[in-house]
């Protein structure tokens, strides 16, 4: 970091804008030699010299003050007001696959509710043999499960069906998190309540529905339900967060982000789908002959450089560059990602951090040597079950432009000679 | 999980179709065991199939049910489960024609989805786009997308109006949803919805979905070995994000902020910690209007986390707009409908050509409860019942007002 002053915090912004020319000082530094001592190292800092913090100054802690600018953010032109609304995950700025619960992504439709974990009750009724009601208390008391497992927004990289539209990885790709969730089984649950009553299960469903105003529900089908649902009550070791569900939420790997049903109150052992609104007339995909997909709940395999992008411009001269960025399949583990530099024309594999883990984010990196040229950067997941992330105009040809969700096409950045990357589509 | 390569089997589950079937067969075996009267203290023998099938966690239970939680009853599932299916199971008995419905939604519905169900600024448009499915920016309203009429009547019943869900009865909704289809042109005006002819109302959309056939129509995803090199011959830039300029704008790293706004921002960050809540609130306080009028600043923080509630329909400060709702910059000791572009109910015409003025006292007992004060107000808010929150909310607008 060659940008620390004394007793002058970088901002964000002075440090985008001010890359040219900190890049023109930085260049020389590894081979070169300094023309001057450094201050920072020569004189003695208040740092080195005075007291922290005591240990009962924080004692529930946020990000030291100069990663403020790592942060949710919205675009207030996407919804009617942000109640019933969404923001995006930083992961320009963030590294690792684990995302910390207080900048993932939030989604409610209508706003993020108190709900208390005495006041907590969950549900099972409908074609079950005893229908039952449990306390959080109640909740705790079964055998849990850890899993990590990405939760990704069906409409991530919504906007950008007819064109590049948003500039930064946050907003392209940013609807989107990776927890480590601890919870019960579904399946645990609905054979506490009994499934004899339900006879043959190849063909029936649950509704699964949360306790906020909108009653967000959705219907899953049993074989899901009995697979990998969790019933989740703690998220990277700690409680759930009031916008990600508090005190229970449901997870459901590797399917959109909307049957995560947060706050969930009831679920519900049916003989058909029920076909409420978040199944018909939102989450559905509308092809080019006015035809609509429904029940497209796997999200396919995806994947994004986040640094260098928009919002993270390589801030140094030619020489060591690494690009990295994430992976993720609904279908499975991460096998594999190749980055293009010139807009995939030539493919090289990345290195993974960590070999790829059932419908989780994946890590990769490639450590690449930069000429200081202009780079169309690009990455490309392949899963365990052999796809292959197609490219926009791959996806076009089948779905037309008229889509809102499932668009897991190849994201391309333009890397300029400066450093500065933008968002941009091409042929 | 299965690792199994065929990803043709069953569509998204990643489960292949010989697993489902063994749990399908497992759960069939479990059946035939006998179920004592009291589930909770059954417990499966441990040699059963269904253990043999069973997760490690399970397993390690023995199979057993764990004899938590408790009999449901029935007015609690009553209560809940409220949900309506395509074949109009959960519909309960009742009936509402097209003029009650006009009534309901102009009362209820219409601050957002508009008079005509054509909806308002970003708000959902209910009404119209036929034909519009197969054209580019397609216009998908219950009309010309919602393929049954049952998610619509579940929905405002469960779900609606936006801040006061669940306060519709059972006649009031189908009279609603019976507005809805006239607005749709799909029904006549002297039109009665009622749980009897549900099932007769044909939905325009009905046939136009059908089932994720992206494993058959995408196969070609599929690759087991993707190109490497001389993929293409050429590559050109064919659109720009940055061109388009859509982009939240102090997030960008092409823009550049006035060193004033800058020095702000750094100002406030430093006053009150790096939490962007705070940023928010130490530049809410900082502002004149504030420092004027002089409300307790943690009355005024409370009334900010109140005004939450109000923020769906209604902004105020600096860059604030008319929404739904006017604009709340200097309402408090401002005569009522004091905001010269906005469409203002009859209701509040009448009572500012009365005299109406927002003082403090009367914004407490408009909040407290909209359309007892005023009949007839567009303000579909069902108001604060806790006399602190008024309290505190009505401090928060004061802080806007001069």
């Amino acid at each position: 970091m060659t940008f620390g002053f004394k007793d002058k915090k970088p901002s964000r912004r002075q440090f985008l804008t001010g890359t040219a020319a900190a890049a023109a000082g930085a260049v020389a530094a590894g081979s070169g030699r300094a023309a001057e001592p450094d201050p920072l190292i020569t004189e003695v800092q208040d740092w080195a010299a005075s007291l922290g913090e005591g240990v009962d100054a924080t004692p529930y802690g946020l990000p030291i003050k100069f990663e403020d600018d790592v942060i949710r953010r919205n675009v207030e032109w996407l919804t009617a007001d942000t109640i019933s609304s969404i923001n995006f995950t930083p992961i320009h700025a963030l590294d690792g696959t684990i995302t910390p619960a207080g900048c993932a992504f939030e989604r409610h439709h209508s706003g993020a509710i108190e709900l208390a974990k005495q006041d907590y009750r969950l549900m099972i009724n409908g074609l079950v043999d005893t229908p039952l009601v449990f306390t959080y208390a109640d909740l705790e008391r079964f055998p849990r499960e850890q899993h990590v497992y990405f939760c990704e927004c069906a409409a991530n990289t919504g906007m950008e069906w007819a064109g590049a539209q948003l500039n930064g990885a946050q907003f392209t790709h940013g609807m989107i998190h990776n927890m480590e969730y601890t919870g019960v089984p579904l399946r645990t649950l609905l054979e506490e309540a009994g499934l004899e009553a339900a006879g043959d299960l190849s063909d029936k469903w649950i509704y699964v529905e949360g306790a906020d105003a909108s009653s967000n529900g959705r219907s899953i089908p049993m074989e899901k339900a009995l697979d990998d649902v969790l019933v989740a009550f703690k998220a990277n070791g700690e409680a759930l967060r009031k916008e990600h569900g508090y005190p229970v939420r449901l997870v459901v790997p590797g399917w959109e982000g909307n049957m995560w049903v947060k706050w969930l109150r009831r679920i519900e052992v049916m003989d058909g789908p029920v076909e409420s609104r978040e199944e018909t007339s939102k989450y559905t995909d509308t092809l080019a002959d006015g035809i609509s997909r429904k029940w497209t709940w796997v999200m396919d395999a995806k994947s994004v450089v986040t640094s260098p992008s928009p919002q993270a411009p390589i801030t140094h001269g030619p020489g060591p560059l690494v690009i990295t960025g994430l992976a993720w399949s609904g279908r499975g583990a991460i096998t594999g990602v190749d980055v293009s530099l010139d807009g995939g024309k030539t493919w090289t594999p990345a290195r993974l951090a960590a070999p790829g883990t059932d419908k989780a984010l994946t890590r990769f990196y490639l450590d690449h040597s930069w000429d200081g040229s202009e780079m169309l950067l690009q990455s490309r997941a392949r899963d365990e079950t052999g796809y292959v992330q197609p490219t926009k105009a791959q996806l076009r040809e089948v779905r037309g432009e008229n889509s809102i969700y499932h668009n897991n096409c190849i994201q391309t950045w333009w890397v300029r000679e400066t450093g500065e990357a933008e968002n941009v589509e091409v042929s | 999980m299965s690792k199994s390569p065929n990803s043709m089997l069953y569509v998204g589950t990643g489960v292949g179709v010989a697993a489902v079937l063994t749990l399908a067969a497992n759960f069939a075996d479990h059946f035939v065991q006998p179920i004592p009267d009291n589930p909770s203290i059954w417990v499966a023998p441990e040699n059963s199939l269904f253990v043999a099938a069973a997760n490690a966690q399970a397993e390690a239970a023995g199979g057993a049910k764990f004899g938590l939680g408790r009999a449901a009853l029935p007015e609690e599932i009553a209560a809940w489960d409220l949900d309506v299916s395509p074949d109009g199971t959960g519909l309960p008995e009742g009936s509402g024609d097209v003029w009650t419905g006009d009534e309901l939604f102009a009362e209820h519905c219409a601050v957002c989805h508009g008079d005509f169900a054509e909806g308002r600024d970003n708000w959902p448009k209910l009404a119209g786009g036929q034909g519009t499915l197969d054209r580019k920016d397609p216009l998908k309203t219950v009309g010309s997308y919602w393929p049954y009429l049952s998610t619509a009547w579940d929905y405002v019943h469960r779900s609606m109006p936006f801040g006061n869900a669940q306060s519709l009865s059972a006649d009031e909704t189908y009279a609603i949803v019976a507005y809805i289809l006239y607005s749709n042109d799909l029904v006549d005006d002297d039109f009665v919805l009622s749980n009897e002819n549900f099932l007769d109302v044909e939905m325009p959309n009905a046939e136009g979905f059908i089932v994720d056939d992206r494993e058959t129509a995408e196969k070609h995803f599929w690759t087991d070995e993707p190109c490497m090199e001389n993929c293409k011959e050429s590559v050109e830039i064919t659109m720009r994000a940055a061109v388009l300029d859509v982009t939240p704008e102090d997030e960008t790293a092409e823009v550049e902020a006035s060193a004033e706004t800058e020095e702000q921002q750094e100002a406030a960050a430093v006053a009150s910690g790096s939490q962007k809540g705070e940023i928010e609130e130490a530049s809410v306080e900082a502002t004149p209007a504030a420092a004027t009028a002089a409300p307790d600043p943690e009355l005024v923080a409370e009334g900010e986390k109140v005004f939450r509630k109000c923020k769906a329909c209604h902004q105020v400060g600096e860059d604030a707009k008319n929404r739904t709702g006017p604009v709340l910059n200097n309402v408090v000791g401002a005569p009522a409908g004091h905001i010269d572009d906005f469409r203002y109910s009859k209701a509040l015409e009448e009572a500012a050509e009365g005299g109406l003025v927002w003082t403090p006292e009367e914004l407490h007992a408009f909040l407290a409860d909209p359309r007892g004060y005023m009949k007839g107000t567009k303000m579909s808010f069902a108001g604060l019942k806790k006399e602190e929150d008024l309290d505190a909310v009505v401090a928060y607008l004061q802080s806007f007002s001069q």
